[in-house]
């Protein structure tokens, strides 16, 4: 589905944003400078919240009208009761965790509903890129060298799905990204999506 | 019973010079049902000096309580009419400024228990006809706001846009919020805590012992007496206006220099320059501040702990609160850091409560909230511009 947005949010963003129903009440976890915040406030009249680190990122997001606190996601969640938002998004954040189960288990506590979108690090460039290299990938998605990068718990699409299994946690829906900026459904072709898929994006429950 | 609320009672220059006349407003309340006090006492006739700026819209949908610290009033903007100074928030409040006086009905009120023209020790007591004195019953910050909250029903206002403010005043938006939920949308409390912490109690009674070590304060009789404890109360000054600042700002002002002199004197005048101005800020702090309304409004502040009256959960005073929050502190505050204000930040979301929290980065100490800080106006600014958003208040016009 595509929105008539007046603010056109990064595409995985979008389709974050696609998996929410309106008038919800949902938690950004990382939520940078608050653009999907702003989109969902705005476009589907969500009461959005978020946490951030950076204080340009809350400055930014506070200043724009947005409710978010500042502070470190892995100690401030333990802070939310149980149940107090319909989803937990956190996009592209959870391979920079300490703990990342953890981080799970807290967001599908505080959540009825949790987005996490993540890079597959099983993308067939990543592959290739090790395989010819013998190096740890560099792209434009994954900036960073591997001694000054956040990314420091790095996963597959594959990996994520076991993870969620063996948390006993319910994939409602699941989707890759492919480096055309297509969208499809993993669904039980996680081989493929674990090939050629760039980015994932999963929608789980408890 | 006298009726000593008409200013002429008051101006009596020998009690209260000065704020008998001053500029503003000043409403009698509480006049047909006492106000009844934490303590248990019940205030009869209470007096509140207040200031507005801006116009109160047709739903009355716009107004903002600015609540004053422990040494401020209602003179926010302006020149004072005791120091001749600018307001304590120019910074803040005004035509086009975070708080739009253009777009907002603004509105700060002395505390009860304050001395510039509310009810406070230095008025008379309606019983004895002599100034209260010590005799004033101690009061908290939850008096302070139920005398606010009187004033808010004489004005006719049922919902309150934003009840804002900085150190004590931020103690009386937190209280505002925990008090009266309904009545305030937004709530702005900035470098504060939800209860006084021990190092600042200290802090507190260094200062009253320094007014109750003066021999001209009388056992808190002076006014009668004809005397006045500006030594003790200067003393209290010096040293609360250190925490205030931090070791960075005394550093930069002052470093080590000498005072118009290019030796120590070994001796114990003013060598430093520091010790110059801290000297100033206590003597020009007499001329403006009543000593047993130091005494009183210190002890309200000890006594604030939201926490303590929810079971020793602060995160039960704000379940499911409708008020959209947004707490702010600085860097380099020492009075009343960011710890302090991240506890009433997590109590908040706890309670699911709709918080935004920024620590802003300044190395001006406490009083960073009353001084030039880009930083904090443009969060301040977008907050109130987001509320009025959800609000419903139209977005500021040309």
């Amino acid at each position: 589905m595509m929105l008539a947005n007046p603010k056109a949010i990064r595409v995985d963003l979008q389709l974050i944003a696609d998996m929410i129903e309106p008038g919800t009440r949902v938690l950004d976890v990382g939520c940078g400078n608050g653009a999907l915040l702003e989109y969902l406030w705005r476009e589907k009249q969500v009461d959005a919240r978020g946490i951030e680190i950076s204080t340009q990122g809350v400055q930014a997001c506070v200043s724009a009208g947005l409710s978010v606190v500042q502070g470190d996601v892995e100690e401030d969640l333990y802070n939310y009761p149980d149940g107090a938002f319909d989803y937990v998004i956190l996009s592209q954040t959870l391979q920079a965790m300490m703990d990342p189960k953890a981080m799970i288990e807290q967001m599908t506590r505080i959540g009825k509903h949790v987005i996490v979108s993540l890079p597959n690090f099983a993308y067939w460039r990543l592959r290739l890129y090790i395989m010819f290299k013998g190096r740890m990938p560099v792209s434009e998605n994954l900036p960073y060298e591997w001694y000054d990068t956040p990314n420091i718990h790095f996963c597959t699409i594959r990996d994520f799905v076991n993870l969620a299994k063996a948390m006993g946690l319910t994939i409602e829906r699941s989707l890759f990204l492919d480096d055309e900026g297509a969208s499809r459904t993993i669904g039980s072709s996680i081989a493929m999506a674990n090939w050629f898929g760039e980015q994932a994006v999963f929608l789980l429950r408890k | 019973m006298s009726q000593p609320g008409k200013p002429g009672d008051f101006a009596n220059p020998a009690y209260a010079p000065g704020a008998w006349s001053l500029a503003g407003e000043r409403v009698r309340l509480a006049e047909d049902a006492p106000l009844r006090l934490d303590s248990g006492v019940e205030l009869r006739g209470v007096d509140i000096a207040y200031q507005t700026w801006g116009e109160l819209n047709a739903d009355k949908s716009n107004a903002v309580l600015v609540c004053h610290a422990l040494t401020g009033d209602h003179f926010v903007v302006g020149k004072h009419p005791i120091t001749g100074k600018d307001g304590w928030w120019e910074q803040v409040v005004g035509s086009g400024k975070v708080i739009d006086t253009d777009r907002y009905f603004v509105i700060c009120s002395n505390i009860l228990g304050g001395c510039m023209g509310s009810t406070g020790p230095q008025a008379i007591n309606p019983e004895t006809h002599q100034p209260w004195g010590l005799h004033f019953p101690v009061i908290t910050i939850g008096d302070m706001v139920r005398a606010q909250k009187l004033l808010i029903d004489h004005l006719g206002i049922e919902q309150l846009f934003a009840v804002v403010g900085g150190s004590m005043g931020g103690m009386q938006v937190l209280e505002w919020a925990f008090q009266y939920p309904k009545n305030v949308f937004a709530a702005v409390p900035i470098a504060t805590a939800a209860r006084h912490s021990a190092q600042n109690i200290a802090f507190h009674e260094v200062g009253r012992q320094a007014i109750m070590a003066d021999p001209d304060w009388c056992g808190g009789n002076y006014l009668a007496e004809g005397k006045r404890p500006h030594r003790g109360l200067a003393v209290a000054r010096m040293a609360a206006h250190i925490t205030y600042l931090s070791e960075t700002t005394l550093t930069r002002k002052f470093g080590r220099n000498l005072q118009d002199r290019d030796a120590v004197t070994y001796g114990f005048e003013a060598d430093f320059q520091v010790e110059s101005y801290l000297r100033h800020q206590g003597s020009t702090f007499v001329d403006r501040f009543d000593a047993n309304a130091y005494l009183i409004i210190t002890r309200a502040m000890d006594y604030f702990d939201i926490a303590e009256r929810s079971g020793g959960q602060l995160a039960n005073a704000f379940k499911d609160t409708p008020v959209r929050f947004l707490v702010m502190s600085f860097t380099s505050d020492w009075l009343y850091p960011t710890r302090e204000n991240r506890e009433i930040v997590h109590a908040l979301n706890a309670g699911a409560a709709n918080v935004s929290f920024v620590e802003i980065e300044s190395d001006k100490g406490h009083d960073a909230f009353l001084l030039d800080e880009p930083d904090f106006h443009k969060v301040f600014e977008g907050f109130l511009e987001g509320c009025a958003e959800h609000r419903g208040l139209q977005r500021k016009s040309l």
